[in-house]
């Protein structure tokens, strides 16, 4: 950073987008809120982790040329009777270590979480902005669906889709379908809370004069929507977004627990966890206690995000 | 008042006839069930007969419509899987379910309110603080891994108490409780508090922010000058006043520890509804997951009806609003 001198209020010079950025309120709320600080920071390290996991991981869990079984059941930190091994968390019954599967698993509970709040958002915020602009039968329509879904819990939504996507594809693509299954299926279990808030917003919106302006000079209605009046919705659906991606993570992670989301072969957190909990009663209990810690800890980082993001875009609260 | 109740009823009756369509859809079109029932060595005859006994060459309105007259009555045919009716099946799992929901509910309610009262009443006490950043974690914990903490607390390590299964059970009529034996009452705990602890913190929350609201109110000062005791201040003139948005969250929430149920059903292997539901899932069981849905959403439809009109009944400020606004 090449500008250290202190804003001034008479400046006039252009200042650079990086420094308005870094001297907004957002920015000065986030470097007084320890709580946002090291929860960004394990979300990032956690982020960071799954992406790099073939890098990080001693050894790819689902590769069984670099398993050896006779490493099963191995203690966290303790050397293995047999082969002399010592694995850092321990590992389960077939030798694959502890670490590794956890690494493999945040990579898929990731993903699905993501790309399913990704797919609801779309989803979500294009039909609240039809329903809000357009009005009339249009939104009767998209908001009757809403409110009928929304007294279904999301969960048994997701588990409802998930079971007839997994009738209608074919027996021999069912795993490989698996995830993306699962991602619609929680998509669509969720996309109402972006529907409701952006419809409330944009009707607060579509009567204020720079949309009139907008219309007067002849722009179409698409246009007017996504370039007029999305922006000045957004932050809203930022909030519920980050909120959604901790609900999306233990929904994802309860489906794979129940047996109705990641397969065996792709395992999440949720999968590792149903796995482990067979080997509670036998005494194993590094299989299960580490991946559902990693669980817990992603889930209330995203959750504390989320908390926080809520309060700083709120006007009313400052 | 007349017409609140009819615009309700009438919504309630449009979500089921959606529920039931979306239903009928997954046995039209997931599958064909003519497949499910002859096996490989058919003939094109038998496909024609099978299809009209089953009435599968009727336009689609009227089977629709024998869809809905068959479910009124319970009727939602034989489950692929078992090869038994549907109906028998989940006659003979609800008991599971509903004990299971009902001491869950009562635990929710009871604790959740007690609690709620208590932290909003000690606001500043050290007691008060702890349960409520324990309820934080409570809530951010997925319901599974709560069952399973317990699990691995009371029965693994401490073998106090069952870790799945229902215990022994008595036959009272068509219902199988669990009410009445030892084994029955102590295979209740664990499951029962999975279920209720979610809801629980939930109501306790909610309380303790509505009592912390009231008792800020100037009738409560007043109270408090006349002399009344503190606890029939606190009781009687502020809890009474927190009940109206108490009850419809409550409600609410009590459907969704039906749907929890599955949740905790799966983690204690409790022989209930919720089980026989993802065991449908897993095996794609199109009759039975076609009649959970409808059960459920008649359960959820009538529970968000009552507690719309229960609403209305308690709070006389709402009924003067809606005539103004007509």
């Amino acid at each position: 950073m090449v500008d250290t001198s202190p804003p001034q209020a008479l400046k006039t010079e252009e200042r650079s987008t990086f420094r308005v950025a870094m001297d907004s309120d957002f920015v000065y709320r986030f470097k007084n809120s320890p709580v946002a600080i090291v929860a960004t920071a394990v979300v990032m390290l956690m982020v960071l982790c799954a992406v790099f996991a073939p890098l990080i991981a001693p050894h790819n869990p689902f590769d069984p040329s670099s398993l050896n079984l006779m490493n099963g059941f191995s203690a966290p930190m303790t050397p293995n009777a047999f082969t002399g091994d010592t694995f850092w968390l321990g590992t389960d019954d077939q030798g694959r270590d502890v670490f590794s599967t956890i690494l493999y698993g945040m990579r898929i509970s990731l993903f699905v979480g993501a790309a399913a709040v990704l797919f609801a958002m779309v989803l979500g915020v294009t039909l609240g902005l039809i329903a809000g602009y357009v009005g009339g039968w249009t939104e009767t329509i998209i908001m009757r669906i809403a409110d009928v879904q929304l007294t279904f819990p999301a969960i048994l939504v997701a588990m409802l889709i998930f079971g007839v996507a997994k009738g209608i594809t074919p027996v021999e693509y069912r795993d490989q379908m698996a995830i993306w299954v699962l991602i619609i299926a929680i998509g669509l279990s969720d996309w109402v809370q972006f529907a409701r808030v952006v419809r409330g917003a944009t009707l607060v919106e579509k009567n204020k004069e720079y949309v009139q302006a907008a219309r007067l000079i002849g722009r179409g209605s698409g246009a007017i929507m996504l370039r007029h009046i999305l922006p000045n919705v957004l932050s809203p659906v930022l909030v519920i977004a980050t909120i959604s991606l901790a609900l999306a993570i233990i929904a994802e992670a309860t489906l794979s627990f129940l047996g109705v989301g990641a397969p065996p072969t792709q395992p999440s957190l949720g999968t590792l966890i149903r796995i482990g909990q067979g080997f509670l009663f036998s005494g194993e209990w590094w299989i299960l206690l580490f991946p559902a810690v990693t669980l817990l800890v992603l889930a209330l980082s995203v959750n504390l995000l989320g908390d926080w993001l809520r309060d700083a875009l709120n006007p009313r609260l400052r | 008042m007349l017409a609140f109740v009819i615009q309700r009823v009438a919504q309630s009756a449009l979500v089921l006839l959606i529920v039931g369509l979306v239903a009928f859809s997954m046995f039209r079109f997931v599958g064909d069930p003519i497949d499910n029932m002859l096996g490989q060595e058919r003939t094109q005859a038998d496909i024609e007969r099978l299809r009209t006994t089953l009435g599968l060459d009727q336009p689609f309105p009227v089977q629709y419509y024998k869809f809905l007259a068959n479910a009124a009555q319970g009727n939602f045919g034989v489950s692929y899987r078992q090869g038994r009716p549907v109906s028998d099946i989940l006659m003979e799992r609800a008991p599971a379910t509903l004990e299971l929901a009902a001491v869950s509910g009562f635990l929710a309610i009871s604790i959740g309110i007690g609690l709620g009262v208590f932290t909003a009443i000690r606001r500043d006490g050290f007691a008060a603080n702890a349960i409520m950043s324990i309820s934080l974690i409570g809530v951010s914990l997925p319901t599974f891994l709560i069952g399973i903490l317990l699990i691995y607390l009371f029965s693994v390590e401490l073998g106090w108490l069952p870790s799945f299964g229902r215990g022994d059970t008595v036959q009272l009529g068509g219902w199988s409780t669990g009410f009445l034996t030892k084994s029955g009452l102590l295979a209740l705990i664990l499951p029962s508090i999975t279920l209720g602890l979610y809801q629980m913190t939930l109501i306790m929350r909610l309380v303790r922010s509505e009592m912390l609201e009231v008792l800020r109110q100037d009738y409560i000062r007043f109270a408090r000058a006349r002399g009344l005791r503190e606890r029939t201040v606190n009781f009687r003139h502020a809890l009474k006043n927190t009940l109206v948005p108490v009850i419809t969250v409550t409600g609410l929430q009590l459907g969704s520890i039906i749907a929890f149920a599955i949740i905790t059903e799966t983690v204690f292997q409790w022989p209930g509804v919720g089980l026989l539901f993802i065991n449908a899932i897993q095996f794609v069981d199109i009759p039975v997951m076609a009649a959970y849905l409808m059960l459920i959403s008649v359960m959820f439809v009538g529970i968000n009806l009552i507690v719309d009109l229960l609403y209305f009944t308690i709070d006389p400020r709402l009924r003067v609003d809606r005539t103004k606004a007509h």
